[in-house]
């Protein structure tokens, strides 16, 4: 396909979706394009990270992109140093979270990063081991201290304590500093997550190249294949589903767990049953810290959790229910998995010639050595951290809406955590002083004006990219992580034109060939419409969604590379899948009928029905 | 026992220089339960026997040694001179025997009294490092009865003196006077589709992959050319078609000579279904491992047999050339992520 044009839309020429302008002032001034740095801005290329964003992201939320790219930046540019890059520039457009990987380009200064780099990453791999033990702990305590933090209303006055032990202090500030505890950990949490990830997908990297090398027609999935894991944390969510369904079955609680009714009715049903209880203190057991989980990564305040929304996982439970009736095996087939796993990098090794075998050797052992990193760093950040973090902010909603400064909870997410370090100052200092707060009429009508405004934006799915491509994609994660390559840029530009697509073009990320009704799903709570036999196509699919697999014939997204959690999950239930397609929810409709190739990365229109 | 003549299943047709390349792969599978179409060799023996009977080795000699081999009319004008020397010069007796009797024996095992076969070339040079020999020599679809196949036997011998074939062997160092000659003597495959299926990519040197092409009838448009086959490749070791492309088959052999248009209807489908893909890959993987080496194989779909059963093996030899690796590296992403790459193995070590 040839594109009509060879750069994408300028941040200056990007139209707001109608009802939405104004967009800007919603978020802090450096996220946003400036008049200043256009010339910069434009002759650079950003493609939309709806790998973590795949929504309109609300003011308070855009800390996400904030912790994010700082987390990202100080790893790669700074602490690493790798050699060619430093880190991702970012901005929001129209709502959503827009990077630009900022490369290396002066040979001496790659060459002087390069010594560095050596050094500092030579010091991670050899101790690897060591320092993942490490690393767990300290997310570990972090959750742990983010967890202990209170948000508590205000009182009448404040309680005996401050007085009795000459504290001398108010309550009052508590709020203001754990505020400030909560996001000082937010943010620590995002330097974590990068500190072994981008060393994680260098290993990995070294063993792709070499296969792409030895086999230049391999696919990205089958190099995955051979490296992944099939135990540890990043499947236990998913397998606790699997142990909840059999034992549903053993005492004989699956009747009440098939109930095509809410969580409520359907735990109801079960406490009703001789052995309901014991089901249920299973159930309630589990749950900590395994439904600490979301159905989507956690970085928008709305996404829910599967104990915030009982139905997502109750709903997989009742799915693995019926395939244990149709008398399937539903364990996963772990030792299998393990052997398939080795059979085929045994297969391809034997394929070498003798003197490549060392080096084949060396590199799958590198990348099996920090994969497990690569797969569950998910669980502790975006999983663990994230659902805590967004608990914390509701209780501190719920603060401000006992004391009449917001009228609802939701009120909080349209400022942004500057504005809300103001407002709560504002609530502490009213309080204190004994006056109305004045962020009552300051922000009340603002509030009710950005509503308008995230629902415009809403509205509209993203761009893929903005500013000038280059020639080549080159940077490393750009390709692995986000799925975005040269030949994904020119498909994005050849259909930017608009119209009507037969065909869109992603990258084959599980394999197989399926053919069925589209169902697009925007919120994981869409997922209960779902059909058996449906094509799911979503911006991203979460690892979560595992389970509504068993339903699905296949898994179209918009965005997400090889090394996505969903696409090792999508493998390994046999489910083709086609990631970074750039339009899927966009140009197809629920109703439509397409096949998609997992071997070929191809979604192809068959009829409109 | 003469030596004249052997079967597929005979011991002695795993003897390389008696029964030349093409005949060795047949009797390597035929032996191994790999299904090809069932046959003889004319031996290397028959073919020497013959020159030395009819004279015209000395002649063949005389006449190679004074051609000018820079010249492309002067070798024309001696490989016509020598085509119709093996035209004019019948087989001896004893050899005539032997070929008459294994063509009655490949008859009667098949049940036809004239079975229709294909005489085919199975030099020993084919194959030989470096030199493939490629459709060098000739191959005969569709002939019946003894006195037809034993025309074609010399013909096939006579394609050893063409002008091509002289150039070819001169070029890579071989006298044509030591190629040593066999021919295939096997049933006429009822293909409803046939092609040529390499373990290797052809393209990249992709050794995990296997790439398949196919046409509608006899192999002979793909081998020679003139129609777009249809083309598959297989990722070998996970077992799955990984692309299908539609190729452009505008008309099919029925036998040697007979083309018959392909409908548009056709034309537009792919002639082999993944069954058969997956089929035909488990069978090149069989061979690859048999043989050390990926392997260049043609096969045919018969018509008759019944599906899952239908595959027939036609021949077998090395791939002897493949894309160097080196060439194959030059984009700069890949350039990009080999760099940082490498930083990151020699941070490790």
């Amino acid at each position: 396909m040839i594109p009509q044009t060879d750069r994408f839309a300028y941040f200056h020429e990007a139209r707001a979706p109608e009802g939405a302008e104004g967009w800007e002032r919603m978020y802090p001034y450096f996220l946003t394009s400036q008049p200043e740095g256009r010339a910069s801005e434009d002759s650079r290329f950003w493609f939309a990270d709806s790998m973590h964003w795949s929504r309109a992201v609300h003011p308070f939320d855009s800390i996400g992109a904030e912790a994010v790219y700082y987390g990202c930046g100080i790893n790669g540019a700074r602490s690493i140093v790798l050699p060619a890059a430093l880190g991702l520039d970012v901005r929001m457009v129209n709502g959503y979270v827009y990077i630009c990987p900022m490369p290396v380009t002066d040979p001496a200064e790659i060459e002087k990063r390069l010594a560095l780099f050596q050094e500092r990453a030579g010091f991670y791999y050899k101790n690897w081991d060591e320092l993942y033990a490490r690393w767990k702990e300290k997310m570990t305590v972090l959750v742990q201290r983010m967890k202990a933090l209170k948000f508590e209303p205000l009182p009448e006055v404040e309680p005996m304590e401050v007085v009795t032990e000459g504290q001398g202090r108010s309550v009052s500030w508590e709020l203001v500093e754990n505020y400030h505890r909560l996001v000082n950990d937010f943010f620590l949490a995002w330097q974590y997550h990068f500190e072994m990830l981008g060393l994680g997908y260098g290993a990995y990297l070294v063993f792709f190249d070499l296969c792409k090398r030895a086999f230049p027609e391999i696919q990205d999935q089958t190099i995955a294949r051979m490296v992944a894991g099939v135990e540890g944390i990043a499947f236990r969510p998913d397998d606790e589903l699997r142990r909840l369904a059999k034992l549903g079955v053993e005492l004989a609680v699956d009747e009440a767990l098939r109930t095509k009714a809410g969580a409520a009715e359907i735990l109801a049903e079960v406490q009703a049953r001789p052995d309901g209880a014991r089901w249920l203190e299973e159930f309630n057991a589990v749950r900590e810290p395994w439904f600490n989980y979301f159905a989507e990564y956690g970085f928008l305040h709305d996404q829910e959790t599967w104990s915030q929304n009982l139905d997502i996982p109750l709903q997989g439970i009742a799915r693995y229910i019926e395939l244990l009736r149709d008398g399937q095996d539903i364990d996963r087939p772990v030792a299998r998995l393990h052997e398939s796993r080795d059979e085929i990098a045994a297969e391809y090794r034997a394929l070498l010639a003798p003197e490549e075998t060392a080096q084949f050797d060396e590199a799958l052992q590198l990348s099996r050595n920090v994969f497990p990193y690569i797969e569950e760093h998910n669980i502790y950040v975006e999983h663990w951290t994230h659902s805590v973090f967004w608990e914390k902010v509701r209780d501190l909603a719920g603060v401000f809406v006992k004391a009449g400064f917001f009228r609802e909870e939701s009120d909080l997410y349209h400022l942004n955590r500057f504005e809300l370090d103001q407002a709560l100052f504002d609530l502490v200092e009213s309080w204190a002083i004994g006056v109305p707060a004045r962020g009552v009429q300051h922000w009340g009508a603002e509030i009710a004006a950005r509503r308008k405004i995230m629902a415009a934006l809403r509205s509209e799915t993203p761009a893929p990219a903005y500013g000038i491509p280059p020639k080549e994609v080159t940077d490393p994660f750009a390709i692995m992580n986000y799925g975005v390559t040269t030949e994904r840029v020119q498909e994005w530009l050849s259909q930017s034109g608009g119209g009507a697509t037969r065909r869109l073009q992603g990258i084959p990320a599980s394999p197989g060939v399926a053919e069925g009704v589209v169902r697009v799903v925007r919120h994981e709570n869409e997922l209960s419409q779902l059909q058996p036999g449906e094509i799911l196509v979503a911006a991203i699919t979460a690892p979560s969604w595992a389970s509504a697999f068993s339903v699905v014939s296949g898994v179209v997204t918009d965005i997400g590379g090889m090394m996505s959690h969903a696409a090792i999950v999508c493998r390994e239930y046999g489910m083709p899948a086609v990631v970074s397609t750039g339009f899927a929810t966009a140009r197809l409709q629920n109703g439509q009928r397409v096949r998609i190739d997992g071997y070929k990365g191809t979604v192809v229109l068959v009829e409109a029905s | 026992m003469s030596m004249l003549t052997v079967e597929f299943a005979h011991q002695s047709s795993l003897d390389k220089r008696l029964v030349g390349g093409k005949a060795h792969g047949l009797a390597l599978m035929t032996q191994a339960g790999i299904p090809v179409s069932p046959g003889f060799a004319v031996t290397t023996r028959a073919y020497r026997e013959y020159l030395d009977h009819t004279g015209l080795k000395a002649r063949l000699e005389a006449a190679l040694a004074d051609v000018n081999r820079e010249s492309i009319d002067a070798l024309d004008e001696a490989s016509h001179t020598i085509e119709a020397w093996f035209e004019r010069a019948p087989l001896p007796d004893h050899v005539l025997m032997a070929v008459s009797e294994g063509y009655a024996r490949l008859c009667a095992a098949l049940g036809s009294a004239d079975l229709s076969v294909a005489v085919r070339s199975s030099a020993t040079a084919e194959d030989s490092a470096g030199a493939s020999f490629a459709g060098e020599y000739e191959t005969f679809v569709g002939m019946r009865g003894v006195q037809d196949v034993e025309r074609h036997l010399r013909r096939c011998w006579a394609s050893a003196f063409t002008a091509r074939a002289l150039s070819y062997a001169w070029k890579n160092g071989i006298a044509p006077l030591d190629v040593e000659m066999a021919v295939v003597v096997q049933k006429t495959v009822n293909a409803r589709a046939a092609g040529v299926m390499f373990t290797v990519s052809p393209v990249t040197g992709d050794r995990s992959r296997i790439v398949i092409e196919a046409s509608y009838g006899l192999g002979l448009g793909v081998v020679g050319g003139d129609v777009t086959p249809d083309r598959y490749v297989v990722a070998k070791i996970e077992g799955h078609v990984v692309d299908r492309i539609v190729g452009d088959k505008h008309l099919e052999y029925l036998s040697g000579q007979e083309t018959m248009p392909v409908d548009d209807e056709r034309r537009a489908r792919l002639c082999l279904d993944d069954a058969e893909v997956m089929a035909l890959s488990r069978i090149g993987k069989q061979l690859e491992r048999m043989h050390g080496a990926p392997q260049d194989i043609e096969f045919a779909i018969d018509r008759e047999l019944p599906a899952g059963d239908n595959i027939v093996l036609l021949q077998c030899r090395p791939v002897t050339v493949l894309p160097t690796k080196a060439l194959l590296r030059s984009s700069a992403p890949v350039e990009a992520v080999a760099r940082f790459a490498s930083s990151v193995l020699s941070a490790a070590r």
